[in-house]
């Protein structure tokens, strides 16, 4: 259903992208789906689902997608990102997004790191978490951003899972498709396994996702 | 068309009405937020046109980039500080080809400078993006021209695909003048880049440096193709010379200047020609592609050139740039008046022929 993975081995990317495109196929959507794509890792999906994708900016897919969907109101309008930005360089219009309560559905991988760049800190490093740019351990709390968004926008679907609660992750998704058709905003957030970065593997690689999951609290807000 | 009373900022909300514009994103700054006012109260009217007051220039040119993408004509305008903000949009719509149109009000650099005028952002609307500027500027000289140069800002972004710019002023976007709406030609129609009918992948990051290259080297050469119908520019060799029919001969100084101080050095060419000094003024009306063999051709012939202009010479390094001195005989002298984000009066002009 997918080409070739551009994703590191291990990446936790493409469970939330075949989730996406399954959800889509079930509902004979992928015609009205246009998948948005930030500049990070996200940026490798540009070529990896079989319906319309570009890629945009670093922290500036919410944007674009906002003037898509306002371009063509009848398109299912995703904004597909990471952490650094969604949260970190995109804040802004992320936050302005929600605020306006735009009809279009956020997915947000987040791995706690800068993964393209090489692992540096993110707005979602956790507190202690060693990085490049952290080498003493992470100094703050992680950015919540659903927990966030909620405070702004009454309306909108905000949920986090992570990939390795593959229903949950379909579900959320799912619901946050029907929230973007009845016209409100909605976003998800993903925790995803980033081993190349994380500089783990095997059964290490799911103690650190499981261990995020403290930090990040799962379910919808 | 009958004549009407307007102000710049009336002229290109009506121009971007008539070009068949439905989406503005924009962000207030001055001297281009009437431009946004101007829409929005258009818009109370006529419920076909959207609008949305972004948070920032950043978010208002992606949108103007999503909404193009998706098959809108939308547009921003913006100036000075915003201007810097929009080249990163803009620099995404270089690079995937997108048909975005932003007026820019140009204002005094660096910084947040002064507010109304200058003439100092011709280098970030050509080359502010991280690129090689592939961009269509057009640089009106009057309120007419305004109206004109707007509605064709459209059609040439949709036509071929460059970031289009509307380069003026807060001098002319504030003065209101007599003026008639005429426009020769429809307009271009607007196509989705995706949409249900289509399955596309669109990358504007490349792995390997040999793809990038190639898609840069088929840029240029659709640009260049393009330049050949879009580039435009103007010998005034006095009002007693009808248009274009010149006598190259007939001018031993060459004025050249763009935009509203080439309004003031057309006056100064009457002046200086009822005194008999034999003057003319050349203008790019587009400063981007340069009408670079029109400039060639009259430069040729004269003696000494004079850069007016309200920079401390982005023009004329683009002159420079564009005279081709490897096939003359005697290379003109090349004088100015460099006046960086004040304007420029027609005897100021006048006067460096005393």
């Amino acid at each position: 259903m997918s080409k070739d993975s551009k994703f590191c081995p291990g990446c936790g990317q493409p469970i939330i992208l075949q989730t996406l495109y399954r959800i889509l196929q079930e509902q004979k959507s992928e015609e009205k789906a246009v998948l948005g794509l930030d500049i990070g890792c996200a940026l490798l999906a540009w070529d990896f689902l079989p319906i319309n994708t570009f890629q945009t900016h670093h922290g500036r897919v919410t944007a674009t997608m906002v003037g898509f969907k306002r371009g063509r109101p009848d398109s299912l309008s995703f904004a597909y990102t990471g952490d650094g930005g969604a949260y970190a360089i995109g804040l802004q219009s992320l936050m302005w997004a929600a605020m306006r309560n735009d009809p279009i559905t956020v997915i947000v991988a987040n791995n706690s790191v800068y993964g393209m760049t090489g692992g540096q800190t993110a707005p979602t490093t956790m507190k202690g978490q060693v990085t490049d740019t952290s080498p003493h351990g992470g100094e703050l709390d992680p950015m919540t951003g659903p927990e966030l968004l909620r405070s702004i926008n009454k309306k909108a679907y905000l949920a986090r899972t992570a990939v390795n609660e593959i229903q949950n992750v379909k579900m959320y998704l799912t619901r946050a498709i029907e929230t973007q058709r009845q016209g409100n905003f909605s976003l998800v957030e993903v925790l995803s396994f980033c081993p190349t970065n994380w500089r783990v593997k095997g059964p290490a690689m799911i103690e650190f996702l499981n261990n995020m999951k403290e930090p990040f609290k799962m379910g919808e807000f | 068309m009958s004549r009407q009373f307007l102000t710049g900022h009336e002229v290109v909300v009506q121009a971007c009405i008539d070009a068949g514009a439905t989406h503005m994103f924009g962000y207030p700054i001055t001297p281009g937020t009437e431009i946004l006012s101007g829409w929005i109260k258009r818009a109370q009217e006529d419920r076909s046109l959207q609008y949305l007051q972004t948070e920032d220039e950043i978010a208002a040119g992606f949108c103007v980039a999503g909404a193009v993408m998706a098959g809108a004509k939308a547009f921003t305008a913006t100036a000075g500080p915003g201007t810097v903000l929009m080249q990163d949009a803009m620099s995404m719509s270089d690079g995937m080809r997108l048909p975005f149109v932003v007026i820019v009000g140009q204002r005094g650099g660096p910084s947040s400078g002064t507010v109304i005028y200058s003439q100092q952002e011709v280098n970030l609307a050509i080359r502010g993006g991280n690129g090689e500027g592939m961009r269509i500027v057009f640089s009106p000289s009057t309120v007419e021209e305004l109206y004109r140069l707007t509605r064709r800002a459209f059609n040439v972004a949709w036509q071929y695909r460059f970031p289009t710019v509307v380069l003026t002023d807060g001098y002319l976007l504030k003065t209101k003048q007599d003026v008639s709406l005429d426009f020769v030609g429809g307009n271009v129609g607007a196509e989705p880049l995706v949409s249900e009918k289509t399955q596309k992948n669109i990358r504007n990051i490349y792995t390997f440096e040999e793809e990038l290259y190639e898609e840069l080297m088929k840029q240029k050469e659709d640009f260049d193709a393009m330049a050949k119908d879009v580039v435009e520019s103007e010998f005034y060799c006095g009002n007693e010379v009808e248009s274009k029919k010149y006598k190259v001969e007939s001018c031993d100084e060459l004025i050249i200047s763009h935009g509203i101080v080439a309004a003031a050095a057309r006056d100064a060419v009457d002046q200086l020609r009822s005194q008999g000094k034999n003057v003319g003024l050349f203008r790019p009306i587009t400063l981007s592609p340069f009408p670079k063999e029109e400039l060639n051709e009259i430069v040729r012939n004269v003696k000494k050139i004079w850069i007016v202009e309200s920079s401390m010479g982005q023009l004329r390094d683009l002159v420079k740039q564009n005279i081709d001195f490897t096939d003359f005989e005697k290379i003109p002298q090349v004088d100015g008046l460099y006046k960086p984000a004040v304007g420029i009066e027609t005897e100021e002009i006048v006067n460096l022929f005393v």
